[in-house]
């Protein structure tokens, strides 16, 4: 029977199937931070088991870290303690792991493709929802909780039933300024936030081929923003290119081996998708959320939506809700709507790609009177290599901070917060009420499309800015 | 954890779609590396003002909804992140089940390692144990998990579809790593089989 990429990953990785169809299914690649595991490791300690498979598993420390000087250690005592804590873990349970202080220290999600540890046609977990990011390389690659994250260390299993599969098929060629970004908010507009639930979505079409591993990843981060639980792309040339010679990836005959097998992953022809939404990149538009879920979207040449004009009750009165929070009038024009802050960076644009293209839009030109920019980079070898491109001069001659790599202000467990009432432009994955601090106000837009907001001082068409 | 076999309880009307894991716990309360003790924040920018005291029109603050041991909501309930920290701050509160049209699937999954069971019914009839829900103390909901039924204080019971292994396990309050253990000659043995199959695939090591 023609079989989906992921119904070829899944098969792969079934330990054992139980009667009413739940699997036992194997983990190749579990990730873990200092967030979402001391409870995990407090129940294997308590239950006297040990980490199954230590060489399966990499823990960093990325949520709660400054990205100010990091000599001086972190001030804040509960942040301080979580990742003490993991540290003590990590060292009483013999699992790999790269220290605050290393240059391979990053946002687990940069760093698992960035290392070669997350590779083609495995199953990836993190205690964490973005780990869908890791499909872009054609794996099995999802969030779970911290109940799960001790399952995976104690058994490298989880118990599963399959997911629905959902085809998003993007076809034709981007028009100019428009990225990944503005792919992932497009389809998330189009199907909404509970559109992919149950499902994992496969990208196809030939706009998502053209896509490089950092906007793949862009895309396939999201997923979880269209409530799928994972998102996958084939692998193809693209990819074994971008595998070759990272530190974790197989080498020599055996990576020539590993890409024989990669490239029987494909779906067949004739394979079955329980949904498909096709969508034409040619009408694609650099996008912006004007509310408080990333369903809320619009090209940023649209106005605020008008709830009157909403039939649905229940509907209209989330729409009102949405502007009271964000303090927007329906029909203004969203770009007229002036920011506070932005941020550039997060598992979604923390990429080498992503700081080349808001450099770009920064280089020679100034961040707006009254506004601050935020640049951090989503890893340390992210950070080092934009520093040998130039790129962080261009930046903080432009006006741009520009940080060490962590999480930051994509959720603010670190001191990089929104204060009440504050509208920021960042290329983060949500914009939930208080998301980005208490009372924020948070537009998901491109990285390009940031910078442009940070030299304007307003949400900006980046077309306008174009050399 | 605690096993789930009947509840007879307040339910806490809360008519909000996409309620969104930053919702029931914000970002900031997860710094913490105990599981007890996150009830105080659960919902905490619907629940208190800037300066930290109650917001009374918000439904967990009146009584007898303090009480409430199930939560009735709208649409895609839990989307978002994959904290756990989710149905730990539920759970901490007292609440012990969630009913709601959908869930978002992370969420869905870890309220069932946590003891808590999550109701999926359809809109219509979520609307009218929202107005049960609505009479407060006198107005109490049971669910039955053997029998798989929500019952409405004026009697009539409404069948709910759940998962039979994930019923077993509430029912039974079983520990899932303890049921998979079962399994350890079948990952034994793919384990093995892998190695053979797939020896291209390098082991983790982080070398200084």
């Amino acid at each position: 029977m023609a079989k989906t990429l992921f119904d070829k990953v899944w098969d792969a990785h079934v330990v054992e199937r139980l009667q009413d169809g739940t699997c036992v299914l194997y983990i190749d690649r579990h990730l873990v931070h200092e967030v979402t595991s001391p409870q995990a490791f407090e129940g294997l300690r308590m239950a006297g088991r040990r980490v199954r498979r230590p060489d399966a598993t990499i823990a960093v420390v990325d949520h709660n870290v400054p990205t100010t000087d990091r000599k001086s250690g972190i001030k804040e005592a509960d942040s301080r303690l979580q990742v003490e804590t993991l540290e003590r873990n990590v060292a009483a349970f013999g699992v790999p792991y790269i220290p605050l202080l290393d240059e391979r220290q990053g946002i687990v999600h940069i760093i698992g493709p960035e290392l070669g540890a997350s590779l083609p046609g495995m199953t990836i977990v993190c205690g964490d929802s973005h780990t869908s990011t890791h499909g872009a390389l054609g794996s099995l690659a999802f969030g779970i909780g911290t109940s799960e994250v001790e399952h995976v260390l104690a058994t490298q299993t989880l118990l599963q039933k399959p997911a629905k599969n959902m085809k998003v098929a993007v076809e034709g060629t981007l028009p100019f300024g428009v990225t990944a970004k503005d792919i992932v908010l497009a389809i998330i507009g189009r199907i909404g936030t509970a559109g992919g639930t149950g499902h994992v979505i496969e990208y196809t079409g030939s706009a998502i081929r053209a896509l490089d591993m950092a906007g793949r990843m862009t895309v396939c981060n999201m997923s979880i923003e269209g409530g799928a639980r994972a998102g996958m792309i084939a692998p193809d040339e693209t990819t074994f290119e971008y595998v070759r010679g990272r530190p974790m990836a197989p080498r020599g005959e055996a990576l020539e081996r590993a890409i024989a097998w990669w490239k029987t992953l494909p779906s067949d022809p004739g394979a079955h998708y329980d949904k498909v939404v096709e969508i034409d990149a040619a009408t694609i538009a650099p996008m912006v959320t004007w509310g408080t879920s990333p369903e809320a979207v619009a090209p940023i040449t649209g106005v605020v939506p008008d709830p009157s004009e909403i039939a649905d009750e229940a509907k209209r009165a989330q729409v009102e809700r949405m502007l009271e929070y964000m303090a927007l009038r329906p029909g203004q024009k969203l770009a007229e709507v002036p920011v506070d802050m932005v941020f550039i960076g997060s598992c979604t644009n923390g990429r080498i790609e992503d700081m080349r293209a808001a450099a770009e839009v920064a280089r020679g030109r100034r961040v707006a009177p009254g506004v601050r920019a935020l640049v951090v980079p989503g890893s340390g070898i992210v950070k080092r290599q934009a520093e040998e491109e130039g790129l962080d001069r261009v930046l903080t001659e432009a006006g741009f901070e520009w940080r060490e790599p962590g999480c930051s202000m994509c959720l603010g467990m670190n001191p990089d917060k929104l204060t009440p009432g504050q509208r920021c432009a960042s290329t983060s994955n949500r914009n939930f009420e208080g998301r980005q601090g208490p009372g924020g106000r948070t537009h998901l837009l491109s990285p390009a499309m940031a910078a442009a907001a940070a030299v304007m001082g307003r949400l900006a068409d980046v077309r306008e800015l174009a050399r | 954890m605690k096993p789930f076999t009947t509840l007879t309880a307040v339910a806490a009307p809360l008519p909000m779609a996409n309620v969104d894991t930053d919702k029931i716990i914000p970002a900031r309360f997860l710094k913490t590396i105990e599981r007890s003790g996150l009830g105080v924040h659960l919902f905490d920018t619907l629940r208190y003002d800037a300066d930290g005291k109650e917001r009374p029109g918000f439904v967990l603050n009146q009584e007898p909804y303090r009480h409430a041991q199930i939560l009735i909501a709208h649409e895609n309930f839990g989307c978002g992140s994959s904290r756990e920290h989710a149905p730990w701050a539920l759970l901490d509160f007292g609440i012990r089940c969630v009913i709601a049209p959908d869930f978002a699937d992370i969420f869905h999954n870890n309220c069932f390692k946590n003891g808590i069971l999550p109701v999926r019914l359809p809109r219509a009839v979520i609307d009218q144990l929202m107005e049960d829900a609505k009479l407060g103390a006198n107005s109490r909901i049971t669910i039955d998990l053997a029998a798989q039924e929500v019952v409405r204080p004026n009697g009539e019971r409404i069948h709910f579809d759940i998962d039979p292994f994930r019923k077993k396990l509430l029912l039974e309050g079983l520990d899932d790593i303890g049921q998979t253990m079962e399994h350890a000659a079948s990952i034994d043995a793919y384990e093995a089989k892998v190695r053979r199959e797939r020896s291209f695939i390098p082991g983790i090591e982080v070398r200084a």
